[in-house]
């Protein structure tokens, strides 16, 4: 049976879509499923040092289409997983360098020996997007609970639309509790009524993923990261199964904690 | 802490209104100039139903999508040539 093509996509630089892709990918290699990660953002390769591979590409994705090696020669193998791959991008190259044909191509190869094939797709909504969600059945959209970025998505929704993605899943990226509380930030009920998509998980913004990306170790590995718990229910979620939504608390203020501490509740 | 006392304070809605207000108008806009055919299906489908009551001059007819600060809303301008005599 063919794997599974979803593409990883925003509209919107800098929500969070390398990072999203580094943790699913790594949390279904956690459960045993045979993964391969593509870096689809040609000349902005930003996948293999999330995942801490920098040092160990020798060819890329261009090399693969146009043969000048084998594709199997091109995946890094990942250093934690030994089912968990990464097609880099080309650094040199810029977003033309790939036709939508070759993409087909290495896709098409890749998901006759993968159980999933997550592709990181390159921001905006030219020639390389267009490669990206043009070759994926599946989409995962990843938004921040900002105007700008929630109506790229909603852009992005329409596209996909037209490729015949038709039910996409939304990824609803540092979400700040104290700020919701304060009523400064969009929640998820607000953003779910404007995009009315299939809900795929909600991630508190979180240090420690700074502190996983400086290290190359995805934060889906580390159990004292919430970002790190919500992948893992997102993977679950991805696996079919039916897990409840993180709840988007704040922490309780001094006065709270020092009340919580009269009452021993 | 200094925040947090103006907060209590504060006169202004919370931003997040705003944001989701701002963001409900934009994308009314969005989403009708994305799917260029919205407005020329509703365009026909308007015809269509006034046209069983009122003879209207199709080529001077004007629908626009506008909006305000506060809300977005459908103009139509629409020439009507004749009124049909409608059966009782």
């Amino acid at each position: 049976m063919a794997g599974r093509v979803i593409v990883v996509t925003s509209g919107k630089g800098g929500v969070g879509k390398t990072t999203t892709v580094a943790n699913i990918g790594t949390g279904l290699a956690l459960r045993k499923k045979k993964v391969v990660m593509i870096d689809a953002d040609i000349g902005l390769r930003n996948l293999d040092v999330v995942m801490g591979l920098e040092n160990r590409i020798v060819f890329d994705i261009i090399d693969a289409a146009e043969k000048v090696c084998r594709l199997r020669q091109a995946l890094i193998k990942d250093k934690r997983f030994d089912n968990l791959f990464l097609l880099p991008a080309a650094q040199t190259r810029n977003k033309d360098a790939i036709s939508l044909k070759q993409m087909k191509e290495l896709v098409d190869e890749l998901k006759a020996e993968f159980d999933y094939v997550i592709i990181d797709c390159p921001a905006g909504i030219e020639h390389g997007f267009d490669n990206a969600i043009s070759v994926a059945t599946e989409a995962i959209i990843v938004t921040n609970p900002e105007v700008s970025a929630v109506r790229d998505a909603d852009r992005i929704i329409g596209l996909l639309q037209a490729k015949e993605i038709y039910e996409p899943m939304l990824v609803l990226n540092r979400l700040r509790p104290d700020m919701i509380k304060n009523g400064d930030m969009m929640d998820v009920d607000d953003i779910n009524d404007i995009l009315a998509i299939n809900l795929l998980g909600i991630i508190p913004d979180d240090e420690e993923i700074i502190i996983s990306t400086n290290k190359g170790e995805p934060a889906i590995l580390n159990h004292h990261s919430k970002a790190g718990e919500a992948f893992r229910n997102i993977v679950a979620r991805i696996e079919g199964e039916s897990v409840p939504f993180m709840s988007i608390n704040a922490e309780p203020g001094i006065f709270g904690r020092f009340w919580k501490m009269l009452s021993g509740k | 802490m200094g925040l947090e006392i103006k907060k209590l304070f504060r006169e202004d809605p919370p931003s997040k209104s705003q944001a989701v207000e701002r963001l409900r108008l934009v994308l009314i806009h969005d989403r009708a100039k994305v799917s260029s055919g919205l407005m020329e299906v509703l365009r026909e489908e308007i015809i269509k139903a006034i046209s069983k009551y009122v003879e209207i001059d199709e080529e001077q007819m004007d629908i626009e999508l506008n909006s305000t600060e506060k809300q977005a809303e459908l103009v139509a301008n629409i020439p009507v040539v004749k009124v049909r005599r409608v059966l009782d």
